[in-house]
């Protein structure tokens, strides 16, 4: 009897003793406090329902429960390093730093510690090169296809030729605005406009002088990199001085209603480049409202549901998921490592007929990720902001990249890695 | 000559209109500082706060929203449409009275005769806490704020001069004129003020002589809240209110240092040198230099002036006897 008890306290103390092997642990490095919260709200909500709904709805990926752990990094780097070594140990599959100073950071210790890093659309362009930058994923697009792809619409809005055009830059003075810079200059070579670069330091609650350069210059269009008030704040300058909104195009982190609902009317006409679709008019949403936001288990209140950086939050989680399966038929099991699942991230493919059957149909553009190619399509279109209705709209079809001047800068700037941090390239495709 | 170009006058008359801006932030410092020789670095945060409460009043939004729903399981956010404007302002005017005398009854009372540092040190501490307050209370998310102010250029001056000049900058300076007529009535010419400059000098002394330490505290901190809601009313109305608004706070720095910490007028003076000064040299020289010059340039000027003149411009000069 003895004996059996024994027994028995020794398979429930084992049982309790053991993680839950089959979750699957997803770190949601956000910042819902600070200067950028209004950013980092939404898309770590479209995140986080995201993955409540698979765990409401489908039991998980595959039979395999999602546990997302939150972090808070304030938009610092330091902080989000320092999230990154506390959350790292618990299993965590992927990160998502949602910033380009702390992927920075992240890009040698997570590679070393075996973990995949996914920059959705930020981070370091050049780590599209998957021959050298193994861990690191920035599907579906770069900052460098951004650029390039805005020239390529002002092209086509200006019949083919902006030879002697004046283009202006207004960017966020860091790491992250800064990454565009060197593709507008191979694109102002090959189309001979003239680039002006004007930096705005963080926050960017003042920018006075930027658009008073603005009007003095006059330039025939102006492209935005900025983040948080910084947007807000240029959009209400444009408008002051009566520059043409139309002419005016963010990336798409300048992209969301938060950047133009504070700005009113003035911001009517404002455009920005976007990779998924805008809106709630998606079968997705239904399956949201009814096992996620009426469960009362949603992650916000329920405000941000449609809105750009939701949905961006959303996109982002629906690939981890994809992701996640994808490595769980590669390795035959639900229980996945980092290991794993960095194989998943680059096998992904995520189709058309897959957004369809996920909810989401023609809600992003089709992925398809290889070992050289961590970038994936680099596709965008451009939305417009109606001031009127608060709405965004698409009023182009995703446009290409001009792969030419983006493929050559990336082969450049990664070797230059390479050779720094003695990488030797993968031989893969 | 640059002199003559109408767009340099477009940009000295910019760079006022900015000062007046970074002058406002700094009036709160100044007023708590000569009234009780504490250097607020919560200034730039009462701002927000008062921001907030105010959209939250004006937008019918329920405080504490998310923590009730959290708590109790409701789904709550609103109770209705919201208060006219002036009526919201005045509810949020008795909240910062309200929190005013918190701060002193909490954090100040305890601290009466302590060094500057240490008082400077609660300061930051209040700043984090009500920053956080500010979160639980009101959320984090952009609200947009309309006053009624007028914004957008002014067709009158484009059509005069060809500049264009923000119809909200324009207001700011209105108000700000009001506010440092009035505040300086109050602290020159009236019995509180000279209690106030008494508190100032020494809180002992002053106790001894029969001033309520307290409620003058109570009172320079109310006021303080008034200029910190008429800041955050014009930072808000011009970029929307959210959290970004506190670090206001580092524009008013080297107004104060450059106008002096005690001097009403310092603050208006030493914002318009600011205010032109970042301005003027962002446009003709920042270029040359890579440009976003505008944040650091304004401490470089202030450092500068204080080579010449260590208590400001307007500062009281520290004479210290053995």
């Amino acid at each position: 009897m003895k004996l059996s008890r024994i027994a028995l306290a020794g398979i429930i103390a084992a049982g309790v003793a053991t993680p839950a092997m089959a979750d699957l642990v997803f770190p949601s490095l956000s910042y819902r406090t600070g200067p950028y919260a209004p950013n980092g709200i939404p898309f770590a909500d479209g995140y986080a329902d995201y993955f409540t709904l698979l765990n409401e709805r489908d039991g998980g990926v595959e039979g395999a429960e999602i546990k997302l752990l939150e972090c808070e990094t304030g938009y610092n780097t330091a902080k989000g390093v320092e999230c990154y070594e506390s959350t790292k140990g618990e299993g965590s599959l992927v990160y998502q730093p949602l910033s380009t100073g702390i992927t920075y950071q992240l890009i040698p210790k997570a590679t070393a510690d075996d973990i995949p890093v996914h920059s959705m659309g930020y981070g370091r362009t050049s780590a599209a090169n998957g021959k050298v930058f193994s861990h690191i994923f920035n599907y579906p697009g770069t900052y460098w296809d951004a650029a390039s792809i805005i020239i390529k619409y002002i092209l086509s809005e200006e019949g083919g030729d902006i030879k002697g055009k004046k283009i202006a830059l207004v960017y966020h003075n860091s790491a992250y605005g800064k990454e565009p810079i060197r593709t507008l200059e191979k694109l102002a070579e090959k189309h001979g406009y003239e680039l002006m670069l004007l930096p705005v330091d963080h926050p960017g609650q003042e920018q006075k002088a930027t658009w008073l350069q603005v009007r003095r210059d006059n330039p025939d269009y102006v492209l935005m990199w900025g983040w948080g008030v910084m947007n807000q704040v240029a959009i209400k300058e444009a408008a002051s001085i009566r520059y043409p909104m139309d002419h005016f195009i963010g990336v798409w982190w300048s992209a969301s209603e938060n950047d133009t609902i504070p700005a009113g009317a003035g911001a009517d006409g404002y455009k920005a480049i976007t990779f998924h679709g805008v809106g709630s008019d998606f079968p997705i949403y239904e399956d949201l409202k009814k096992h996620v936001y009426d469960a009362g288990k949603a992650a916000g209140d329920g405000s941000n549901a449609g809105f750009v950086l939701y949905n961006r939050g959303m996109v982002a989680a629906m690939w981890a998921a994809e992701a996640a399966r994808t490595a769980m038929k590669i390795h035959g099991t639900t229980d996945l490592t980092p290991a794993m699942m960095r194989d998943g991230m680059e096998a992904l493919n995520v189709d058309d007929a897959r957004l369809a059957e996920l909810g989401l149909p023609g809600f992003t553009v089709p992925v398809k990720v290889s070992c050289a190619n961590h970038g994936g399509p680099g596709l965008g279109a451009i939305q417009q902001w109606d001031a009127k209705a608060k709405t965004w709209s698409l009023i182009t079809d995703f446009i290409s990249a001009d792969r030419e001047i983006v493929d050559a800068l990336i082969a450049d700037d990664s070797a230059a890695y390479a050779k720094e941090n003695n990488i030797t390239p993968r031989e893969c495709n | 000559m640059f002199i003559v170009d109408p767009f340099f006058w477009e940009v000295v008359i910019s760079g006022l209109l900015a000062g007046v801006m970074y002058s406002l932030v700094a009036l709160g410092f100044v007023l708590i500082f000569k009234a009780s020789g504490i250097f607020n670095f919560a200034q730039g945060v009462l701002a927000l706060f008062a921001a907030l409460t105010l959209v939250g009043f004006q937008t019918g939004q329920v405080p504490f929203a998310h923590l009730v729903n959290t708590i109790f399981g409701t789904n709550i956010h609103h109770w209705g449409d919201g208060l006219h404007t002036l009526i919201a302002i005045g509810f949020t005017l008795v909240v910062m009275i309200g929190l005013a005398w918190v701060i002193v009854r909490v954090v100040l009372k305890n601290l009466v005769n302590q060094e500057g540092i240490i008082l400077f040190m609660a300061t930051i501490g209040l700043a984090y806490v009500l920053e956080g307050l500010g979160d639980v209370m009101w959320g984090a998310d952009v609200k947009p704020l309309d006053v009624g102010l007028p914004s957008g250029p002014s067709d009158t001056v484009i059509d005069m001069t060809g500049m264009f000049v923000e119809k909200l900058e324009i207001s700011a300076a209105v108000v700000a004129i009001i506010l440092v007529v009035a505040l300086t009535i109050f602290s020159q010419y009236t019995k509180m003020g000279r209690a106030l400059r008494a508190v100032a000098d020494d809180h002992q002394a002053a106790l001894s002589v029969g001033i309520a330490l307290e409620t003058i505290w109570w009172i320079v901190w109310s006021v303080a809240g008034l200029v910190a809601l008429v800041a955050g009313i014009m930072w808000g109305a011009k970029s929307g209110v959210q959290f970004s608004l506190s670090l206001i706070a580092l524009k008013a720095l080297p107004v104060l240092m450059l106008g002096g910490f005690t001097s009403i007028p310092g603050a208006i003076i030493g914002g318009l040198i600011i205010g032109v000064g970042e301005k003027v040299f962002e446009i003709y020289f920042g270029p040359l230099l890579g440009g976003a010059t505008e944040n650091w340039f304004a401490y470089m000027l202030a450092m500068v002036f204080l080579l010449f003149r260590p208590q400001g411009l307007f500062g009281e000069k520290i004479i210290e006897r053995v």
